[in-house]
Formats: C-alpha cells, structure tokens, sequence
C-alpha cells in the first residue's frame, strides 16, 4: 500500500532511469537524478529540522529546481507550500503568517528579498548548497497516507489567506483515477501551463512522477503569444496539456490553429472556470482527434471531483457539462439539506470523499463552516465539503455548471444565475469574453463585455431577449479592452464590482 | 514614436517605457497587457493585426511596434 507519494518517484528512478522528467528553459532533469536530488536535499531539511510533519515553504521561481524543492520536502517527511517569487511581498507575508514555517527553501537571490523583508536568516536553506548541511535521516517510513503531503493557499473573502491542506491519500486516489481515466503512459508529454501554487499543477506534476512522462514547464510569457505557445508545443510534440480555459480562448481569437499543425496534441484537458462552447468548437475544428475532457473541482476537493469526456457537437451559445463524478468520490447536490435527484432542479454541489482537504490550516472556524457534517447521515461523523457551486442535472444525467452561489442573485422577484445570461451573451456575434455583475443597490444587471466596437447595448438588447427572458437582459453595458484578472487566471469580479457599482 | 509610448504608459503607467531594452524580457507586458495593446493598435491605426504576427518580437520594443503596425497595412 502506497504511504506517500514520493513513493510514486522511488518507482519510476528505477523504471525510466535516464528518461526526462522535467524540462525547464534553462535544462532538464531525468528520474534518477531527481530522486537523488531530492533525497540530498531531503536529508538536509531533516539534518536542520530533526523531524517530520512540518511545513516547508518553497520560495523558488517555477523551475525545475522547485520540483528538486518538492521531492526533497517530501522525502524528508514534512509538506510544501509554494508561492510565486513575483507575488507582492505583502501577499507572501500574509502567507507566510498565516503558515508559520518550520523551514523555507530558497535560493541566494531570493534568500535576499526574504532577508530584506525581515525573515530570520535560520529559517532559510538554499537549495544550492545543500551538501554542506549535516544531513539526516529520511522519515519516509513513519509517513501514513493521512498526513500531510503539501498545503496550497487561496484567497480568502477577508482578505487572509486560506491554506487548504491535502494529504497523500487525496492525490494518490486523484492521480491513479486520471492516469486510467486519460489513459497516461511514459509516453506522455506534458505541456505545464498552470502555477504550482495553483491545484491543476497537481495534475502535471503527479502524473509526470507516477507514469513517467515527461513535464515541459512552458516559459510563462508565451502565454501572452498564442502563435509561440503553440509553436512551443508543436516543436516539443507536446501531447497532453491541463490548462485554464482563458488560455484556450486566447488562442482561439487568434486564429493560430488555422495555419499551425497541431496535431501532436492528443489530450487536452481543462478547469477552472467555465470553458465557453464557442472557443472550444474552434478548438474542436483544428484538432478533431483529441480528447477532449471539461473538469470540475475546487483546492479543496484536491483537484477534480466530476469530470466530463466531450462526446457530442454542441452549439456555440450552449453550456458544457461538467459531467459525472470521478470513481471514488460522491457527489451530493443539496437544497437546503435535502438531496436534489430529479433533472433542472438547482441545489448546491457537496463533496464526499478520500478527495476532500483535511480542512483549513489553524483556521477551524473557516474549516467548520464549509466542511460540514452530512446532513443526511445522522448516525456518525461525516464530513462533506460544500463547494458553494450551484448545480442541476442535465436530462442525460450529466452535471451542469450554473454558477457560483453567490452569484445567483434575485431580481424583480426572479431567481437569476449571473452565469446564464454571460453564456447567452457569448454566443453574440463579434463577442469575445462577458462577466456579469449585479448591482444590488441599483438594482441593475451589468454586462461587463471584451468584443467589436460595432456590438453596443442596442444590439444586445435586441438580440439576449432572443435568448433570455426580458427580466434578465441586462440594462447596463461596458465594453473593455480586457479583463482584469486574478493571480490564477480568472476574471477578477471583485475588481469589476469596485468599478461599476456602489457595492 | 511618442504615440506609441503613449499607448504604452495608458496600459501600465507604472513603467518608464523608454528605459528598457526589451519590454517582453523586462517584464513590462504581461499576458493580457499583450492583447489589450493588439486591440488598442487595432483600433487607433485601424488595421488588423495577425494572431501568426502576435510573437516577442513584434512588441519588444516602441520601433518594433511600428514595424508591426506598417506589415498589418496602418501609416504611423
């Protein structure tokens, strides 16, 4: 039985020795060499901690040597949190805070900036020169796969930052379920899009460690150059590629699949946020013979809980499914504690599963807020995680996507998911992105749009009521050039909030 | 040229765009500076810009930016 998952690296050193693991700009990598890796550097963070279970935060930029970072964290039997170095100090302080590190792996360079900040120079090893530590044992046996194997932070509503904490057991069901469900091999290569701070990376990563393929860390700016990331992924035959869907809209409003060949892509796979069918279709045309799969799950969850296999032509102005649950996870959709089985009936989607964080670190308030005791198990403990995420099955029985709860509004008496009329707005002509916000002090719904100069509120009036009933037509409209976004990719609400209403 | 580091100070005021040597490597233009910029040409010069053409090169410096701008067919 498999403890932890560095086990899955042990397996695969001895199996593809001199294969690459993982590609970075400045080298590579192979399997053996990032076992030894990790196990010095796993002995040198034990040589200085004398103990396991405890957190180590990698301030490292994404490379190669923050895999090293991980591998060794892992081996010496306590857990990582990664941050991005081009983070605000002021966001790492907060977590940083909020952690409270055993240890920090770094490198010289950044050791700086954490002592200019005011970090205690104890606290720091640099990862380049771990050989000169006393080194120690590896606690790899004492690990059971209920512990800790690494926390990721996410943005708190206050402000505070919230470190979701997964256990080993949590990946290793997540990472044996994808490698079946997507049939992934050796022969694998994987085009990493997402920040290692970020879950989709647990993807990446895990399967790179489990199968043995082979993980491209894609150079960061290239996602600016639709035309060079493709060619990017083109000259490396990159097959298989888990990114966000903006990164997918972006190459499709370039038209760059129609005179690029692509064709080495055979598993492309995405979350994260809605993938809209209009730029997914475009996808769809250029590269007709791939897989292609929508997920669905928040940090907490790991990183997936349903998946959907696109199996059918959609039209543009259509939702995607989020589909069906991934085996061993249970999908509840609740109203009001009651279970929701019958079609179009919305109710929240809740979690039940060896997915599920083990909660929030030192925060059990927030913890007891969102993983609550199943409503429908009165006879022991059992905690399932509400995702906040509105739902209702589709006729097919499939998982649809309606919405974030808090952005299901009530307007003139209606139940209204923000999502829907962004959808229907989509499918117009000349629109290349939409998010909709509600201004609850006015009583307006704002439609916030990146598209033609020659689309006005006139025209989307004339045709969402096409689409939409009246009550939802929105009766404010901005047009941008684009959209803010978040450190994870996705459109900050939060932003357009500030700037178009009084709330 | 001061019309286009006039764009470029709107998008991201604050960098002092005629310092650097290489917006892209610098780290002045991120992912979606990138396509609000492709937008804004294409709206001020009225031309239309090639997704093939939206590389590093085009928009490392204010002089590549006018080059792009006369290949897509628009007069600065």
């Amino acid at each position: 039985m498999q403890n932890s998952v560095i086990r899955y690296l042990d397996q695969t050193a001895e199996s593809f020795p001199n294969k690459a693991a993982v590609i970075d700009k400045d080298g590579s990598i192979t399997f053996r060499e990032l076992r030894d890796n990790g196990r010095k550097i796993g002995k040198a963070i034990s040589g200085k901690l004398g103990c396991s279970k405890k957190p180590v935060f990698v301030y490292l930029p994404k490379s190669v040597k923050m895999i090293s970072a991980f591998m060794g964290i892992l081996y010496s039997g306590n857990f990582y949190t990664p941050t991005d170095v081009s983070f605000p100090f002021e966001k790492v302080k907060g977590i940083l805070d909020a952690l409270k590190p055993a240890l920090i792996l770094t490198d010289e360079k950044h050791a700086e900036t954490l002592k200019e900040h005011g970090v205690e120079a104890e606290l720091l090893l640099n990862i380049d020169s771990v050989e000169t530590e006393n080194p120690g044992p590896l606690y790899l046996e004492k690990t059971i796969d209920t512990d800790i194997a690494y926390i990721l932070f996410t943005s708190g509503s206050t402000g505070v930052p919230k470190g979701v904490i997964i256990s080993h057991r949590s990946i290793i069901d997540y990472i044996d379920w994808a490698k079946k469900c997507y049939d992934i091999s050796e022969k694998n290569i994987i085009g990493n899009q997402a920040p290692f701070y970020f879950d989709n990376s647990t993807l990446d990563i895990y399967l790179m460690l489990s199968c043995g393929a082979t993980l491209h860390i894609i150079p960061e700016h290239y996602y600016s150059f639709p035309a060079k990331l493709m060619d990017y992924v083109r000259e490396k035959q990159i097959n298989t590629i888990f990114w966000v869907p903006s990164v997918f809209i972006n190459v499709a409003n370039s038209d760059v699949l129609s005179r690029m060949d692509c064709q080495c892509l055979k598993t492309i796979l995405f979350a994260g946020e809605v993938m809209p069918n209009k730029h997914l279709n475009y996808w769809r045309k250029y590269i007709p013979d791939a897989l292609y799969s929508n997920l669905y799950g928040p940090t907490e969850i790991t990183v997936d809980c349903t998946y959907y296999i696109v199996d059918r032509e959609f039209s543009d102005d259509e939702p995607l499914p989020i589909g069906v649950p991934c085996p061993n996870t249970d999908v509840m959709v609740l109203d009001h504690g009651e279970l929701v089985t019958e079609p179009d009936k919305v109710g929240e989607l809740c979690v039940r599963g060896t997915s599920l964080a083990l909660g929030y670190w030192n925060n059990p308030e927030k913890t007891r807020e969102v993983f609550i005791q199943n409503p429908l198990n009165h006879l022991y403990e059992e905690k399932i995680y509400c995702t906040g995420d509105l739902v209702h099955y589709n006729q097919r029985g499939e998982i649809m996507y309606d919405g974030r709860r808090d952005f299901q509004i009530k307007h003139m008496g209606y139940r209204i998911e923000l999502g829907e009329i962004e959808t229907a707005a989509l499918g117009l002509e000349g629109i290349q992105d939409t998010c909709v916000i509600y201004d609850a002090m006015k009583k307006e719904i704002i439609l916030v749009y990146v598209g033609d100069e020659s689309v006005n509120a006139n025209s989307f009036r004339a045709e969402l009521v096409k689409k939409i009933p009246k009550y939802m037509v929105p009766t404010v409209y901005h047009r941008l050039q684009k959209f803010p976004y978040n450190d994870n990719g996705k459109i900050d609400r939060k932003a357009l909030m500030k700037k178009y209403t009084n709330v | 040229m001061e019309e286009i580091y006039k764009i470029l100070k709107d998008l991201r005021p604050e960098f002092d765009f005629t310092e650097s040597e290489d917006f892209v490597e610098d780290g002045f233009l991120d992912s979606f500076d990138i396509i609000s910029l492709v937008s804004t040409i294409e709206e001020k010069f009225n031309v239309k810009i090639d997704g093939l053409d939206v590389v590093p090169e085009n928009f490392c410096s204010a002089e590549a930016i006018i080059a792009l701008i006369r290949k897509s067919g628009g007069t600065i």
